[in-house]
């Protein structure tokens, strides 16, 4: 017996966190998708429907909305937070004296959760009392920054926010990038003449590709994912005006009561973040197996 | 790496001005850069120690005239998260008592499971492997409502520990993540030469790889630590009145919208909420690092 275990033991012990898995999250990813397909409410109906709830999403307004937002707000927040963090990176990577501290800077922001980044961007862009009202002081009295409390432009404070929390972490990543590359080819390239922004442009950039994919990778999980910082700046307002995937879903599941729309629409996140995910996941791992 | 400054076919003189000029413009650059990200925290630190009457009248970014810690006082113990009005207190620990327990769980049996992944490879270990890696991705929108269900069914719903059983359950993934990746990197020879001495499996782990994990459990814990501390999404979920996190009681206090609108008590409960996490990243920079590039490039 105690022979078995002994042979079995590294099994034994993966088990309880293999089960686990499969209950937790490949289990319950099924019963989403297995109501989602019902005329759930309040509480979960078993009886399949077909894809009425689906219907229903797309045909909300709100949901709309929240995709569109997605869109904006995924796109802005990419684009952006690569372009500075490649940006600091390069200038960092110039043998600057302190950049150690620098780096320190840049980074700490993602140490702070969102909740605690919206407070902070909320009290800032707050109209009465932050930014604009600085600015108006300064003497431009017609001085306008109502973007937090305007329908239209609210999302764009969401964008502001999410980059300033995580574009340091970009830079960190394309800074590691930096550093990996080939000195020798470097060195090469200048002893031939050819001017810095074309051994950047030509030789270092291209080579980071695989940093690229990294980071648009995890920036794309990412506002897929946002939900707190929605929740800390705007609350979704005003209305529904910065509604995201995340948002919507925990409304209809937790304030109006709607299982069905709140399993449909958590299921068209996590195709979107699949879509992502998995083929940069298979080409991972089967690179590591080759 | 390479030298901005270093234009190689202009004449001297001419390259030693530009190259003096060029210097200047990037530490201007870099300057302006962390005056950005330092901002918000310059704000929310003299917000937090004005007078009410100094921020309805003062410019954002003054220094404070009077410095004052009641807005602290205040949020620590008095200010109002709906209808209870004990501050962020109990709320905090709330958090240390989710945190410590979920934190320590995850990383031990993450480490068990990287060490039976990396060196005890059996059939079906890397299938297991990669079952778990995918569940790191999910949005976690997909489990909330089965999970909710749940805890309810084991009679732990809004109760402290089910949000430990949450997060440890969650965190596996990264966890053995992180330890797979560091224990493939010991050669198996050792686990070879230690079986054919007698050593069985927990005996090698406790006496060979445990003692040489001090590095990576550093940034497992860091890591765990940090997502569990910032967490909203499942404590916002799974929680009741009184068993909240930190999180959720800040941005109760922020969005209450009972009496006074206090900014100064909000941005001090923010720093508050955030001091934990901004210590640790303060002590442990490189391993917060290390393990923030690690759990995104790899995972």
């Amino acid at each position: 017996m105690s022979e078995w275990l002994e042979n079995h033991l590294p099994k034994v012990v993966l088990a309880p966190s293999f089960i686990a898995v499969l209950i937790f999250v490949y289990g319950f990813i099924g019963w989403t998708a297995w109501v989602s397909l019902t005329r759930s409410k309040l509480l979960p109906k078993y009886e399949i429907h077909g894809f009425i709830q689906y219907e229903r999403l797309f045909d909300s307004p709100r949901w709309d909305t929240a995709i569109n937002n997605l869109y904006i707000f995924g796109a802005l927040f990419i684009v952006i937070a690569m372009v500075l963090g490649l940006l600091l990176a390069i200038l960092l990577d110039q043998k600057i004296r302190v950049e150690g501290v620098i780096r320190t800077v840049y980074l700490y922001p993602m140490a702070l959760s969102m909740i605690v980044t919206g407070t902070a961007w909320k009290w800032i862009l707050n109209p009465g009392l932050g930014i604009e009202s600085m600015v108006q002081g300064w003497g431009f009295p017609n001085f306008e920054f109502d973007w937090l409390v305007n329908p239209d432009y609210a999302i764009y404070t969401i964008v502001i926010a999410a980059i300033w929390q995580s574009s340091g972490f970009v830079m960190a990543l394309f800074l590691a990038g930096l550093r990996s590359v080939d000195g020798e080819i470097i060195k090469a390239a200048q002893v031939d003449g050819i001017p810095t922004w074309r051994i950047y442009t030509a030789i270092i950039i291209p080579s980071m590709a695989p940093i690229f994919l990294s980071a648009f990778i995890v920036l794309a999980h990412l506002a897929i994912k946002s939900f707190d910082l929605v929740i800390a700046l705007t609350g979704g307002g005003p209305g529904y005006a910065t509604d995201l995937p995340a948002t919507y879903m925990y409304a209809m599941a937790f304030s109006r009561g709607d299982i069905g729309q709140a399993a449909s629409s958590a299921m068209i996140m996590m195709l979107v973040v699949f879509a992502i995910v998995v083929p940069y996941l298979y080409s991972e791992l089967r690179a590591k197996n080759d | 790496m390479t030298d901005l400054s270093m234009p190689q076919t202009q004449t001297r003189s001419q390259s030693a001005t530009g190259k003096i000029a060029l210097r200047w413009l990037l530490y201007v650059l870099l300057g302006l850069f962390a005056l950005y990200y330092l901002m918000p925290l310059f704000v929310m630190l003299t917000t937090s120690l004005k007078s009410l009457e100094e921020i309805r009248t003062g410019s954002l970014i003054s220094l404070p005239r009077e410095v004052s810690f009641d807005a602290w006082k205040t949020a620590w113990s008095g200010a109002c998260t709906g209808i209870q009005c004990e501050g962020l207190r109990p709320y905090f620990w709330n958090s240390v008592l989710i945190a410590v327990p979920a934190v320590f769980l995850s990383t031990l049996i993450g480490a068990l499971n990287g060490y039976v992944v990396a060196q005890w490879r059996f059939k079906g270990a890397n299938i297991i492997f990669s079952l778990m890696l995918f569940g790191c991705f999910i949005p976690f929108q997909v489990v909330l409502l089965p999970m909710a269900r749940l805890l309810g069914m084991m009679g732990i719903a809004g109760t402290i520990p089910g949000l430990i059983f949450v997060h440890v359950i969650y965190g596996l993934g990264f966890t053995t993540l992180f330890f797979r990746n560091y224990y493939v990197t010991i050669p198996s020879e050792l686990t070879k030469a230690a079986r054919v001495d007698g050593a069985g499996f927990l005996r090698i782990f406790w006496s060979i790889f445990l003692p040489l994990s001090l590095p990576i459990i550093v940034v497992t814990v860091i890591w765990q630590f940090t997502q569990i501390w910032n967490d909203f999404l499942f404590g916002v979920s799974f929680s009741q009145a009184g068993t909240q996190p930190v999180t959720v009681a800040l941005n109760n206090i922020v969005n209450s919208t009972t009496g006074v609108k206090e900014y100064n008590v909000d941005m001090a409960a923010a720093i508050i909420a955030g001091l934990p996490t901004l210590l640790v990243y303060v002590v442990a920079g490189k391993y917060f690092i290390r393990g923030l590039t690690a759990g995104s490039v790899k995972g």
